[in-house]
């Protein structure tokens, strides 16, 4: 086994940057990461990349692919031709640190946004029920590893800067799902998602779902089924009048 | 104790054992979302080494579900302080990505610590006169290992350089499961929910060979017969368990001894399978994180192939010696340390699970022991100057290195060697030869240079772990030397068997500011109310029969 691919690397920082071509040796099963290493072992040992576990678990090493917005630890080399051209950059929706490490510091500051969850003051430690169809729910949306490839693929933010003040993005809709449908937590999370956090900027392309490498059904189990739940609590009457008279909690 | 061999501080996994429970509650009240019983409560299972299934857990990714409910715990404490103060990081900063190099003293105590954005290359001088250390393990220093790039030692080198002692640092955890094949992934965790769940372990003529390597100490517990095995899963108040669910280390060394008898699978490792045992569907829901990891890694499908696995360092038992209740540590007033930076909790061995549930306890109990010395302290040890500027120099001397030598490549040596001559099977003449090539690759990595700036700079960082590295690796090597017997996560083949007189003994190390040196001390008798929790036959064959007197369990 063994041969020459031929990568062509983001280096740059916040201000410039430009592609610079490697031909990098390739071993058998060896993901994009592994090249990226090679490379800094070798002729490149300043090149800046974040990484971590190297299994898909961290989520640390975000990159874009050919385009395309993808972890370099589980992307498989053997998934393009021995000639083809391989181009790595950094994640188009953020800005740039160095090469290919992003500022993602926007969904730290996203997160906070989201009130935590709230359990029920009657319950003690230890004395929490719930049954496993209830919480199976949330527990989908808590695979999530946090690589923002979601974040940084949705075209509401990565073509329209100015959005990002008003749109929380895909990671944070699972977030107030997993929250709306945990079946202990005491909050409201519909009228935020939709005036808070955006909601409604989202015109479900499926691009955050695509894109997943937890493979999250983020559009069909969460922002879909929040945006139904918007809908009703909305336009329903018996709920409107409910809230107008102020006598009982919308749910 | 019984996983630990006997060698665990008792007061530790007592609190360990006592505690647990409250803190797993807690993280619910924090939102975590544990897996449920048909009556609403948390679900347990059972690991290798278990008496009863204890487990609370979230299918096989229980660890991110405890990272991503401590992550908004902070979030949401820092939304209390926002409320109060109108800034989220009045109280509570979290500083990202941020290496710490030293830690800083004054008089002998702790005053504070020197650290670097790796995002940007600036220092952060930090004052502080209490430093609780969580950096985690030293798995970077073996060629085959699951840990990330972080498990490079810092915590434990840092406390050396401190003047603290590290304790039972030859003992070293080499899961019996990581992935093989292929070699970029090699070391990769196949986690123990794999064997807890019915995989079981086959080698290349297909026999189930855990069979063959029930220990002595372990035969009352496991099972002699498939059929007894298989029935535990379902009934297993009436049999005895499957000896895939032996401790770690013994099925680790079994795994090395079919491999070296030739019957390992084509990549080296033996074989682990799910598919012939679970429906497809089960063991998606059951282990949806295998799943993936062979499908999109290995193109195997777990389902319909077994798995190739072997021996993996995923680890480390030793660890800074600290104060049980309070996690400070020995010599070193003001610095602690938590989790597995912290040795003793394990003894020779840790059995799967303890080790987030470790970090639940004696996470907040080194928090907790750093708030009252605080309190306790009066005035602030002022930082010196002076030590500021060493750290400082210290931290910059790889871009004024002067020859050539490249940190990656020697850190890649380094790794081979640990894995040839102080790896899952020890001898005293290997050890000493690591031991003087330690030597020669401390002397190469003083002049390693950099290029580059400070800023995400991966060549300095590297050199800077490196140092970490050899430090801990000469810590590891000669506690591994200086044990001459065979227990959980040290095994030697000129001392092959357990020897009680050592039972009672750790191995301590400390660094004089250029060589690690070691010492025995022993370790605090356990009292007469959890010795009794054992039965009498059992610790005989522990303890000396002078140990057994003195808890007033003598004579026959």
């Amino acid at each position: 086994m063994g041969y020459l691919a031929s990568m062509r690397i983001w280096r740059g920082n916040s201000e410039a940057g430009q592609l610079e071509q490697h031909k990098v040796e390739v071993g058998e099963g060896e993901v994009v990461l592994d090249v990226i290493h090679r490379l800094q072992a070798t002729e490149a040992p300043d090149l800046a990349v974040r990484w971590n576990c190297k299994a898909g678990k961290c989520g640390s090493c975000s990159a874009e692919i050919n385009g395309k917005p993808s972890l370099m630890c589980m992307t498989r080399m053997n998934t393009f031709a021995e000639d083809e051209e391989i181009t790595v950059t950094p994640l188009r929706a953020f800005p740039v640190i160095k090469d290919l490490v992003a500022d993602v510091s926007f969904n730290y500051k996203k997160a906070r946004e989201i009130p935590a969850f709230k359990g029920p003051e009657n319950l003690k430690p230890g004395e929490y029920r719930m049954e496993q169809i209830d919480v199976q729910r949330s527990q989908e949306f808590r695979k999530c590893i946090e690589c923002f490839l979601c974040q940084d693929t949705c075209h509401v933010i990565r073509d329209h800067e100015e959005n990002k003040e008003s749109f929380a993005g895909p990671r944070f809709f699972i977030r107030l799902a997993e929250l709306d449908m945990h079946p202990l937590d005491q909050l409201d999370r519909k009228r935020d998602a939709q005036e808070e956090h955006g909601l409604g900027m989202c015109n479900i392309t499926k691009c955050c779902t695509a894109v997943c490498p937890e493979h999250i059904k983020i559009t069909d189990n969460a922002i879909i089924p929040m945006k139904e739940r918007v809908v009703d609590e909305k336009y329903d009457p018996l709920v409107w009048l409910g809230r107008t008279i102020g006598r009982r909690k919308a749910d | 104790m019984r996983g630990g061999k006997f060698q665990n501080n008792w007061r530790m996994a007592e609190l360990h054992a006592k505690e647990s429970p409250d803190r797993v509650w807690e993280l619910e009240t924090y939102g975590a979302l544990f897996d449920r019983t048909p009556e609403g409560k948390i679900s347990q299972r059972n690991f290798g080494g278990h008496e009863y299934p204890r487990l609370a857990h979230v299918g096989d990714r229980t660890g991110l579900e405890l990272i991503r409910t401590m992550q908004q715990k902070i979030v949401s404490l820092q939304q209390e302080d926002f409320a109060e103060t109108g800034d989220y990081e009045s109280k509570i900063k979290v500083f990202a990505e941020l290496t710490i190099t030293e830690i800083l003293k004054t008089d002998g105590k702790v005053s504070g610590a020197l650290g670097y954005w790796r995002e940007s290359g600036e220092f952060v001088v930090f004052e502080a006169p209490a430093v609780v250390l969580a950096t985690g393990g030293i798995g970077k220093s073996f060629k085959v290992t699951s840990n990330s790039w972080e498990g490079t030692g810092d915590g434990h080198a840092l406390a050396l350089k401190a003047g603290g002692n590290l304790m039972h640092m030859e003992f070293i955890q080499f899961h019996p499961t990581g992935m093989v094949w292929p070699l970029s992934v090699k070391g990769i965790l196949v986690t123990e929910s794999v064997r807890g769940d019915g995989g079981v372990l086959r080698n290349s003529d297909g026999k189930r060979f855990m069979f063959d390597y029930i220990p002595p100490v372990f035969v009352k517990q496991y099972a002699d017969t498939e059929e007894e095995a298989d029935r535990w899963y379902t009934d297993p108040d009436n049999n005895r368990r499957p000896p895939e669910l032996l401790p770690r280390d013994e099925v680790a060394r079994a795994i090395n001894s079919e491999v070296k008898a030739g019957r390992g699978s084509p990549h080296g490792g033996v074989f682990l399978d799910v598919s012939t045992r679970l429906a497809p569907e089960v063991i998606k829901a059951r282990l949806p994180s295998m799943w993936h990891q062979f499908k999109e890694l290995a193109d195997v499908d777990i389902t319909k192939q077994a798995m190739e696995v072997g021996p993996t360092c995923h680890y480390v038992m030793g660890g800074v010696q600290v104060e049980p209740d309070t996690g400070a540590a020995t010599g070193v007033p003001g610095l602690f340390a938590a989790g597995e930076v912290a040795g003793g909790m394990h003894g020779s061995n840790r059995l799967g699970g303890n080790s987030l549930s470790d970090l639940l306890v004696f996470g907040r109990r080194a928090g907790v022991g750093a708030s009252e010395y605080v309190t306790a302290l009066g005035s602030k040890p002022k930082l010196a100057q002076a030590e500021i500027d060493r750290a400082l120099a210290s931290a910059l001397a790889p871009f004024k290195g002067d020859s050539k030598e490249n940190a990656y490549a020697v850190h890649y040596e380094l790794q081979q060697m640990m894995n040839d001559l102080v790896g899952i099977i020890r001898v005293g003449a290997e050890m000493k030869e690591a031991i003087e090539k330690l030597e020669t690759m401390k002397e190469r990595a003083k002049h390693v240079s950099v290029s580059g700036d400070t800023k995400f700079n991966p060549g300095w960082h590297i050199a800077l772990d490196l140092m970490n590295m050899l430090l801990v690796s000469e810590a590891v090597a000669k506690s591994a030397m200086e044990r001459e017997e065979s227990r959980g996560g040290h095994t030697r083949d000129d001392f092959p068997t357990m020897d009680p007189k050592w039972r009672a003994i750790h191995v301590i190390t400390s660094w004089d500011g250029s060589k690690v040196s070691t010492k025995r001390e022993s370790l605090p008798p356990m009292p007469k109310e959890l010795a009794g929790l054992f039965d009498v036959e059992e610790l005989k064959k522990y303890l000396l029969p002078e140990e057994l007197a003195q808890l007033g369990m003598g004579g026959n």
